[in-house]
């Protein structure tokens, strides 16, 4: 049954099935395909023999009337609906299992936006576009746009579900197979659509539990993030990283540059520290604190290509001092999409689903 | 000016056995193009109950700053249309095209009264800025459905007040023509399609008013 | 009914083509027969616009990363591409062309009922198609053709226009087929009673009613993007309160249907094609009449089908499961009665008989590819995926175009009395058989793979499939190429088809290659329904020149 399975499964270019639902699916699958190959075939051989068979003789043959008995299209109707009605049969009680998730399902909240995506686990720690479930236990996860609709799709899990701006939708899983699997947007969303790509990480249970608590212990001062507070800048003078971020704010980055990977009229800073930038002219240069700070300084020096009609950004000599753009600078290297982010949660409020 | 007898040869066009299939056809034709009016609106009718449902008391709300004084009038002016456009109808049927005429031009002139009215109101909720989506800056009234009621009243009522003019285009039409004495017995398709068109414009107008106006 | 004489008067009368001459007697035919031919030459080039755009897509996919273009341009190529070939090509292309070449003809009448809105569908059809076009290239629509809101109503690129110019498209097509519904129903010529009705005119009838009464709908939901668009109504805007999932409900409802608007045509072609090949009436005629009307009532409640991940209700979705796949079953029935019409037939094998055999064979796949996206469950994998891509092209490109190409290459010697060069014919259908299923098959495998549709780059696993598909796309557009030039050619110096080349018994062929002005000398008089062989050759038809 496996060894059929996988044969069956690598035959049709099915990505490797990471929960039992998928499986399940899979199985579906495969007696679909394998009854609509049969009937596809089965009616051009019959119309194939029936065309060697009753080959036009003189160019004016007659040929008999042939009318149906009623059973003739009895079989034509039966026949199909039998096979329709046994799909739908099987097809439809697994989508109302994917649609009831089971009580005690972990929560993660997920945030489409363009063209990345956001996750939240209620107590705690937020994360963009790298989704870390623990293996063999069911997750449940509330979808919500920011923006346009998007849609949560891992092929792995064979699971796929609209985020809509303005309301929440669910789906669940239960992934019981540790790995790395991807994740796609699958409603289109515009320019980075393609590009919209997140991983999904199953970790075995005990090293998840393990993850998790480090990383409510390292977002510990944001607890009450996941409240709906007015302070969208909580007080954390402490840290370099967020003394980055706040004077960051105070020059007016954020007017020109994002920290989520939007576009906007600067590079965006998400991810911008080490990668190799291409400039205008063909240069290309590694993003370094060297880089970074010269930019800050003398912004014209060397102009991200694509940016050169833009270059309006003016010069902060004078205005930062040193250890300001190297708060900055710390800011900026710690923006990365594959770590927890050290930003305050904006991510989505509790509210209740509706309709259950 | 009765000519039905020579004329009706001519009118017959090449493509049918006679003037009865002929008048079928059009008749037809125009039940038909009816049928595609009223999906027309049953986008709107859609949206309306969807939105009317997500927001009742925005839509109540905001109901209540419609008109309803010319909204009534506007209802009676139409329903009384109906009727004139019912009489030049029978006097068409008869030949009388003198009195299809003046029923006629009585038809179209409760329709210029019912544009008249529309527009004193759209002008009102212009001025106090009681209008669709993010034009919507009335302060008199805020909260969740408000604008969308606007939005829903001004395509719905806009709508229907393009349907009204070109009822008063088809009609001036027809009026044309039964000046020239072109209907009699044999011979009144144009009127009544264009009456029945008229009919239709009322009918939508009589489910708008309560929704609108009185609900 | 009896076809006359090559000899009678009827013959030496001006053909439709030869009677009046110059630009401005086409500009103004209010001839059904020359409408049909309008719509021909725009269609096609119509198609000609989409085909280029679908290949510059393949190309583009041909590697993982940027190809030949950025991704800005290549959303807008899958717009103009979808857009192009519903609204230009697969809903006006078999209605606008054979429908109104053959409806006349094959009810005995002289014209449709509305000749003169006939013209204004033509003129309509241009309007539409040129603001259209115009504002796809002018605004660079990048919304694809579903027209998704809030997406469609926040993108930068200008809607507004496309937006317009497909409602006025929609006009064109409601008035094409409110003037069939009235032609069919009080212009048969005595004897042509509703069971003696050609298969093909059933199918026109079952889809003039869809474009009827769903194409209103699109309409003013259309416009209210647009209006939303341009003045921010907020109807679909979920920042004040709107709902962009109504949106879809409204576009769907009539899009769904609008399938069928696109495949119930070529079912009535095919159902013509593959009587006269194999000379046999249809086997279970009624059911097959019916089965057209079935598809186009339970089309109107199987829209929901689109929206079995966009959060609505699993009651619903499971209803309009089952629904669906009553489209299926009617198919179904369709197919068997098709080739249980083979069965004691005599058949000729000639290019309308192979594409017809294509047909066959790609609807029933993708057919049944549609009622597997209708369980429930499955779609969830496969919504928005390459597969859907690959499944709506088997039933569009498999099932229309092949029954288009059937049927063009069926009835040209009837609408210009030329014969092209039969050899070229069945090479270029072969051609474009293969040529399809190299494009397809690996759509549906990269579907299964989960790469979604509409991705500018994709991973690098998706590579070789796509690079496969793009072949086969070259292979097809090659094919297409070959069949203008054929056919082209043939106008020029193909022989004279005679009346009746294929020795037909279909009701249209009673009348000259190319007929003449007012079709028939005299009101036909129907004796005997479409396609019976039974009797041996009829004495008074005779295999011309």
């Amino acid at each position: 049954m496996n060894q059929l399975n996988e044969f069956l499964r690598q035959l049709l270019f099915l990505p490797p099935q990471a929960s039992q639902w998928a499986r399940e699916l899979d199985y579906l699958h495969y007696f679909v395909f394998v009854t609509a190959m049969l009937g596809a075939w089965t009616t051009l051989a019959t119309a194939t023999v029936f065309v060697f068979r009753f080959r036009r003789k003189t160019a004016e043959q007659s040929t008999p009337i042939v009318d149906p008995k009623p059973i003739h299209e009895a079989i034509f109707i039966g026949l199909p609906l039998v096979l329709f009605l046994s799909y739908f049969a099987v097809g439809y009680p697994q989508y109302v299992r994917l649609q009831t998730p089971p009580k005690g399902a972990m929560d993660v909240y997920v945030q489409g936006k363009k063209w990345m995506w956001k996750f939240a686990y209620p107590d705690g720690p937020n994360s963009t576009d790298v989704l870390r479930v623990p293996a063999g236990r069911p997750v449940r996860l509330l979808l919500t746009s920011r923006d346009v609709i998007h849609s949560f799709y891992v092929p792995a899990l064979r699971l796929k579900q609209d985020a809509l701006p303005g309301r929440y939708t669910q789906i669940w899983f239960n992934a019981d197979r540790p790995g790395r699997y991807p994740i796609f947007c699958a409603e289109y969303c515009g320019l980075g659509h393609s590009a919209m790509l997140g991983e999904l990480v199953v970790m075995p249970a005990e090293e998840w539990d393990a993850w998790i608590e480090q990383q409510r212990r390292g977002s510990q001062p944001r607890a009450q993030d996941s409240q709906p507070t007015a302070a969208e800048e909580p007080d954390l003078r402490g840290s370099l990283i967020e003394q980055g971020r706040r004077i960051s704010a105070v020059q007016g980055c954020f007017k020109c540059h994002t920290v989520d990977g939007t576009q906007h009229l600067g590079p965006t800073w998400l991810d911008l520290f080490g990668r190799t930038v291409k400039l205008e002219g063909g240069k290309t240069i590694v993003a370094d604190e060297a880089y970074l700070t010269r930019s800050m300084m003398e912004p014209n020096a060397e102009i991200v290509a694509g940016y050169k009609d833009k270059a309006v950004m003016p010069t902060y000599q004078g205005k930062l001092s040193a250890p300001d753009a190297a708060a900055i600078t710390e800011f900026i290297k710690s923006l990365r999409t594959d770590a927890p982010t050290a930003e305050p949660q904006k991510g989505p409020i509790y509210v209740p689903v509706p309709g259950k | 000016m009765h000519t039905d007898a020579a004329a009706a040869p001519n009118r017959l066009a090449h493509h049918f056995p006679d003037m009865k299939t002929q008048e079928h056809a059009a008749r037809m034709g125009m039940w038909l193009f009816l049928s595609t009016e009223i999906l027309l609106f049953a986008v709107l009718f859609t949206a309306y109950a969807l939105y009317r449902f997500l927001f009742p008391v925005g839509f109540e709300e905001a109901s209540r700053l419609a008109h309803v004084a010319m909204g009534a009038t506007n209802t009676v002016v139409l329903i009384t249309s109906s009727l004139t456009v019912a009489l030049a109808i029978h006097y068409a049927r008869q030949g009388e095209n003198r009195k299809v005429v003046g029923f006629l031009a009585v038809t179209i002139l409760f329709g210029m009264t019912f544009m008249v009215l529309k527009g004193f109101e759209y002008h009102h909720h212009w001025v106090d800025g009681q209008l669709p989506g993010r034009m919507y800056h009335f302060t008199g009234l805020s909260g969740p459905g408000v604008s969308m009621y606007f939005a829903l009243y001004f395509l719905m009522t806009g709508l229907h007040g393009l349907h009204v003019l070109i009822g008063m285009g088809l009609l001036s039409w027809v009026a044309f023509r039964a000046n020239r004495g072109e209907f009699g017995p044999t011979y009144s398709t144009p009127v009544e399609l264009s009456g029945l068109y008229w009919h239709l414009v009322d009918l939508i107008w009589i489910f708008l008013f309560p929704l609108l106006y009185l609900l | 009914m009896s076809l006359s004489p090559a000899s009678s008067p009827a013959y030496n009368t001006p053909n439709y083509l030869n009677a009046e001459k110059g630009v401005r007697s086409w500009l103004t035919t209010l001839d059904h027969k020359r409408i049909g031919v309008m719509y021909l030459a725009l269609t096609l080039f119509g198609f000609f616009l989409g085909g280029v755009f679908a290949l510059l897509i393949r190309i583009e996919l041909l590697t993982p990363g940027p190809t030949v273009m950025d991704a800005m341009t290549y959303n807008r190529m899958f717009t103009l591409h979808g857009v192009i070939m519903i609204f230009l090509f697969m809903i006006p292309a078999i209605p606008g062309i054979f429908g109104n070449f053959f409806i006349p003809l094959m009810i005995g009448a002289q014209d449709v009922a509305f000749p003169r809105i006939n013209l204004l569908s033509v003129y309509l059809y241009l309007l539409g198609a040129a603001i259209a076009v115009w504002g796809m290239i002018q605004g660079g629509t990048d919304t694809g053709w579903t027209f998704y809101t809030p997406y469609s109503t926040t993108t930068v690129t200008t809607v507004a226009p496309v937006l317009l110019g497909a409602f006025i498209l929609g006009m064109g097509s409601i008035v094409t087929g409110l003037n069939f519904i009235v032609t069919v129903h009080t212009m048969r010529a005595p004897g042509v009673t509703w069971m003696r009705l050609p298969l093909f005119v059933w199918a026109m009838y079952a889809t003039s009613v869809i474009q009827v009464l769903a194409t209103p709908v699109l309409g003013m939901t259309l416009l209210l993007v647009a209006f939303e668009k341009v003045f921010g109504f907020g109807i679909f805007d979920p920042a004040r309160g709107g709902d962009p999932i109504l949106f879809q409900h409204l576009f769907w409802f009539y899009s769904h249907p609008a399938v069928y608007i696109m495949i119930l045509p070529a079912m009535g072609v095919v159902s013509e094609v593959v009587q006269s090949a194999a000379r046999k009436n249809m086997f279970g005629y009624k059911a097959v009449a019916f089965s057209s009307l079935g598809i186009a009532f339970v089309g109107f409640f199987v829209w929901g089908h689109h929206l079995f991940t966009s959060g609505q209700s699993t009651f619903a979705s499971g209803v309009f499961g089952v629904l669906s796949m009553f489209v299926g079953l009617f198919t179904a029935i369709k197919v068997f009665n098709w080739t249980a019409t083979l069965y004691q037939g005599a058949i000729q094998v000639s290019a309308p008989f192979v594409y017809f055999m294509g047909f066959l064979y790609f609807l029933v796949f993708g057919g049944l590819t549609g009622i597997a996206l209708s369980t429930v469950s499955l779609d969830v994998h496969w919504q928005d995926t390459y597969f859907v891509v690959a499944h709506f092209h088997f039933i569009m490109v498999g099932g229309t175009i092949m029954a288009f190409l059937a049927g063009l290459h069926y009835w040209w010697p009837k609408m210009f009395g030329k014969m092209y060069s039969e050899r070229w014919a069945l090479a270029a259908s072969v051609l474009v058989i293969v040529g399809f299923n190299a494009t397809f098959i690996p759509q549906f495998l990269l579907g299964n793979m989960g790469m979604p549709r509409r991705y500018y780059s994709y991973p690098e696993q998706f590579q070789a499939l796509n690079v496969a598909s793009t072949a086969g796309a070259s292979l097809l557009g090659f094919g297409f190429f070959l069949i203008l030039f054929y056919l082209v050619a043939s106008l020029a110096k193909g022989r004279a088809s005679g009346p009746n080349p294929w020795l037909s018994r279909g009701y249209e062929w009673n009348t000259p290659s190319p007929p003449n002005l007012l079709n028939f000398p005299e009101t036909p008089v129907i004796d005997r329904g479409p396609h019976e062989y039974q009797d041996g050759p009829a004495a008074e038809v005779k295999h011309a020149h």
